[in-house]
């Protein structure tokens, strides 16, 4: 509805020549007749980073303002005094996941990124209420799935298991029929199989104190590292 | 500073000044978190910081009082920030801000939040309360590190007098390596009060960050057989050209193998602008024949540009018939927005040595060069100068060019006054446009002129166009042109709208202005000259010439307001999301 005419001049745009090559979504060019939008998957990643104030604050900030999904997060302590170990389980496309991996790998405390093969060892920690009118039943169940007892009490029974996603999902399904109360779930943490490092280049503490090193960071980190235990526990 | 300019003029009084210094450089020693924080940043070679003082920073105001580095002090912490974001871009070092904690801290925050989006080299040092008050919600108190976590490459909040010197160098060896970005370290009162005399030495880079040089060579040797075959190869230049000083090496690789290039809007000045093979800017408002050479082509090699939006127009369309050779310091920006089918990791120059090393030939591109010549043609960035309309915006654009020297520093605010100086300036050289990219901040022009001037040669004019409304939103920055008496020229394009909203709401929201009409405006040639600046105003074309020729012989801070045609639109324009090679040429092609 403008007043003004104003323009350039040269063809408009149906009068000139337009290619018919097509980009997805991810900017990978491909046959608009047969490619459909990649599927995600599920990928576990651990990231070596120091353990120093913010840094969860930094991953987790990460993850919210690119709108990566993230399925759980597990941090603790490793072999090098001052360092710590992220575990992500993760569901995006495969340019997603490679993204995750490069974005972490930008963040100043990130040491490295690597993403766990698929038979990489793989374990969470569940804790589970379950109600108490049946401890017969809920003793043979738990000690099916390699559970233990944490309290036993007139009501309830809260039991703790471990194992893969799939084990809990089992035992999860054996509990159901007592009525579960409630559960605290770790979500998983992995390390790679045999004696490949989990993530690129990671090396135990025991190889750089055995010749008289300080493990990296020194006394300023270690500071942090207790602070940052604080928060984060 | 006319102080410094005096000395300056007197060369012995200059070395003796010097002298002095330096023997009271050496004599002093640091003594506390506040000397360690200054000495740090004089190791750095910082000359200048803009900021404003406040509560819980003055201690280290107070270490500069005995410093060298010329403080700027602004009007408001979005001024500085946004002059040390400018400064960085033109001096090719790190920009140094200054503000107190809370409301000086988030003040910064725009100029960090542009400066993280332009990859602009920056450190931003921040008082905060008193470490053991941290955390009770005490006077002026913010979480600086928390609100500036996602728009900083990394920050710091410093715990510790002896180790603070070290971590300022980290900030400004950070913010200056690699993919350049701002830096930000927060300092607690007491921690810049505490004793220390820990010397910070040089500037180093924190453990573990060092950037990539060369790239690997498997994938430069793929990239190059890609450009060999190609035939209508397209060099895509973005701002990162700029800031890994490759300018040189980029032009001698277009023009040793004949490619055509076309450049990012940060890109400006990697390539000079009357060169036969350069087309121009690409993207929503960058010239016709730079988006239908990037539609057409065969292999694009896009080097130190992360594919923003704005460029690219809609993902699905963007150089849809491309192998896209990707050359970028940052791993991340690697198939992000673009699938790269050659990936080349690494600095910016130092990858175009090793493809122009490891090329045989040149790809067989004349029909292509031809090709891009006749689009030149076909559109033409010419418009009609009716003497007896409304100005346009583009005369005075190319007048001021034909004003000035090819090293002209021009800067701007966010807007059409933006896309115009960029469309009609005709650029040459590198660092020679300043402006906000990414962010899109209205009321970066003036701050950033006044950054700008302070890191220019005295030889170079600075020329800031900027819009009715983006002048508005910082031009209490004009106090500061004064009283340092800055030689700046500030050319308003005043058509008493947000015009680019005005021009959006014509297309696409039936020309309903809501909000976007100003209907009144100040006369800034007035404010001008109460601020002390000196103003002129003008709305014919015979008075354009005379009131730029004036306004650059004034030694000082001059505002033309210049009255446009309201009108005026910004063509060409690719719409958000729409085929780059379907630039509109006027409002009812889009």
């Amino acid at each position: 509805m403008s007043q003004n005419e104003q323009g350039l001049e040269g063809p408009p745009p149906e009068e000139r020549p337009h290619p018919d090559g097509r980009r997805n979504s991810q900017g990978i060019r491909i046959d608009p007749e047969v490619e459909a939008e990649p599927d995600s998957r599920t990928a576990m990643i651990s990231a070596l980073v120091e353990h120093e104030p913010g840094v969860l604050a930094r991953v987790a900030g990460l993850f919210s303002r690119r709108q990566f999904n993230i399925e759980s997060l597990t941090v603790g302590p490793t072999t090098v005094e001052g360092n710590a170990r992220l575990t992500l389980l993760v569901e995006e496309t495969e340019p997603g996941i490679d993204q995750i991996k490069k974005q972490l790998a930008k963040l100043k405390p990130v040491i490295s990124v690597g993403e766990l093969e698929e038979r990489a060892v793989r374990s969470e920690l569940v804790l589970l209420k379950v109600n108490g009118d049946e401890p017969d039943k809920v003793q043979a169940i738990t000690e099916m799935y390699d559970g233990e007892t944490l309290d036993a009490g007139p009501r309830t029974i809260t039991v703790q298991l471990t194992g893969s996603d799939d084990e809990i999902a089992d035992a999860m399904d054996a509990y159901r029929q007592f009525g579960i109360i409630e559960v605290a779930r770790t979500g998983p943490t992995a390390l790679s199989r045999g004696d490949r490092p989990t993530t690129p280049g990671e090396k135990p503490a025991a190889e750089a104190t055995a010749v008289g090193v300080e493990p990296d960071g020194g006394s300023e980190q270690d500071g942090e590292a207790e602070s940052q235990a604080e928060t984060t526990n | 500073m006319s102080d410094s300019a005096q000395t300056a003029a007197d060369p012995e009084a200059d070395a003796e000044t010097e002298a002095d210094q330096q023997a009271a450089t050496e004599a002093e020693p640091v003594t506390d978190g506040s000397s360690s924080i200054v000495r740090a940043l004089e190791n750095a070679g910082v000359e200048h910081a803009f900021g404003v003082q406040g509560g819980a920073i003055m201690p280290v105001y107070d270490a500069l009082w005995d410093s060298e580095i010329e403080h700027v002090t602004m009007a408001h912490e979005q001024g500085a920030s946004h002059a040390a974001d400018a400064y960085g871009v033109v001096a090719g070092s790190p920009g140094i801000a200054l503000a107190t904690s809370g409301p000086g801290a988030t003040n910064l925050v725009t100029g960090i939040a542009d400066a993280n989006m332009d990859s602009d080299a920056m450190v931003a040092l921040t008082g905060q309360v008193p470490s053991d008050m941290v955390g009770s919600d005490a006077f002026q108190e913010t979480d600086t590190t928390g609100v500036t976590m996602p728009i900083t490459k990394h920050n710091w909040f410093a715990n510790s007098a002896d180790t603070i010197g070290e971590t300022v160098g980290n900030a400004f060896a950070l913010a200056e390596s690699g993919r350049p970005g701002p830096t930000l370290v927060d300092l607690p009162k007491d921690v810049s009060f505490e004793e220390t005399d820990v010397e910070p030495g040089e500037p180093e880079l924190p453990a573990g960050q060092d950037p990539p040089t060369t790239a690997d060579p498997e994938n430069v040797e793929a990239a190059a057989r890609a450009i060999e075959r190609a035939e209508k190869p397209l060099l895509l230049l973005g701002g990162g050209v700029i800031k890994a000083e490759a300018s040189e090496t980029a032009r001698a690789f277009a023009r040793d193998h004949g490619i055509p290039v076309a450049t990012t809007m940060p890109g400006i000045g990697t390539f000079p602008e009357d060169d036969e093979l350069c087309l121009s800017w690409a993207g929503m408002h960058g010239t016709g024949y730079a988006n239908m050479a990037i539609t057409h082509t065969d292999c694009l090699i896009g080097v130190g540009t992360r594919f923003d939006d704005r460029l690219t127009g809609g993902i699905d369309t963007f150089a849809p018939e491309a192998e896209v050779v990707h050359v970028d310091i940052d791993p991340a920006e690697i198939s992000k927005n673009i699938h790269a089918d050659y990936p080349c990791i690494g600095d910016a120059g130092t990858v175009l040595d090793q493809l122009t090393d490891e090329m045989d030939h040149d790809p067989d591109a004349r029909e292509w060069r031809e090709q891009c010549q006749t689009w030149k043609d076909e559109y033409p960035m010419d418009y009609p100068v009716d003497k007896n309309a409304p100005l346009r915006p583009e005369f005075i654009v190319e007048a001021f060019d034909e004003a000035t020297a090819d090293n002209t520093i021009v800067t701007s605010g966010v807007g059409q006054h933006q896309m115009w100086a960029a469309q009609y300036w005709e650029f040459t050289e590198p660092r020679t446009w300043v402006s906000s990219h990414g962010l899109g901040t209205m009321g970066y022009g003036l701050p950033a002129t006044i950054g700008a001037r302070f890191a220019a040669d005295a030889d170079q004019d600075v020329v800031c166009f900027d819009g009715d409304g983006s002048f508005l939103m910082t031009l209490q920055e004009l106090s500061v042109a004064v009283r340092e008496n800055l030689d700046i020229t500030v050319a308003v394009l005043n058509n008493e709208y947000v015009g680019m909203v005005r021009q959006w709401q014509d297309a696409f929201f039936e020309g309903r202005h809501m909000a976007s009409e100003y209907n009144w405006m100040p006369e800034f040639d007035k404010l001008a000259e109460a601020f002390g600046a000196q103003g002129w105003r003008v709305d014919n074309y015979d008075e354009v010439a005379p009131a730029i020729e004036e306004a650059l012989d004034y030694d000082g801070p001059s505002v033309i307001d210049f009255h446009i045609d309201p009108e005026a639109n910004v063509y060409p324009m690719v719409a958000s999301g729409a085929p780059n090679g379907k630039f509109a040429l006027s409002e009812d092609q889009l």
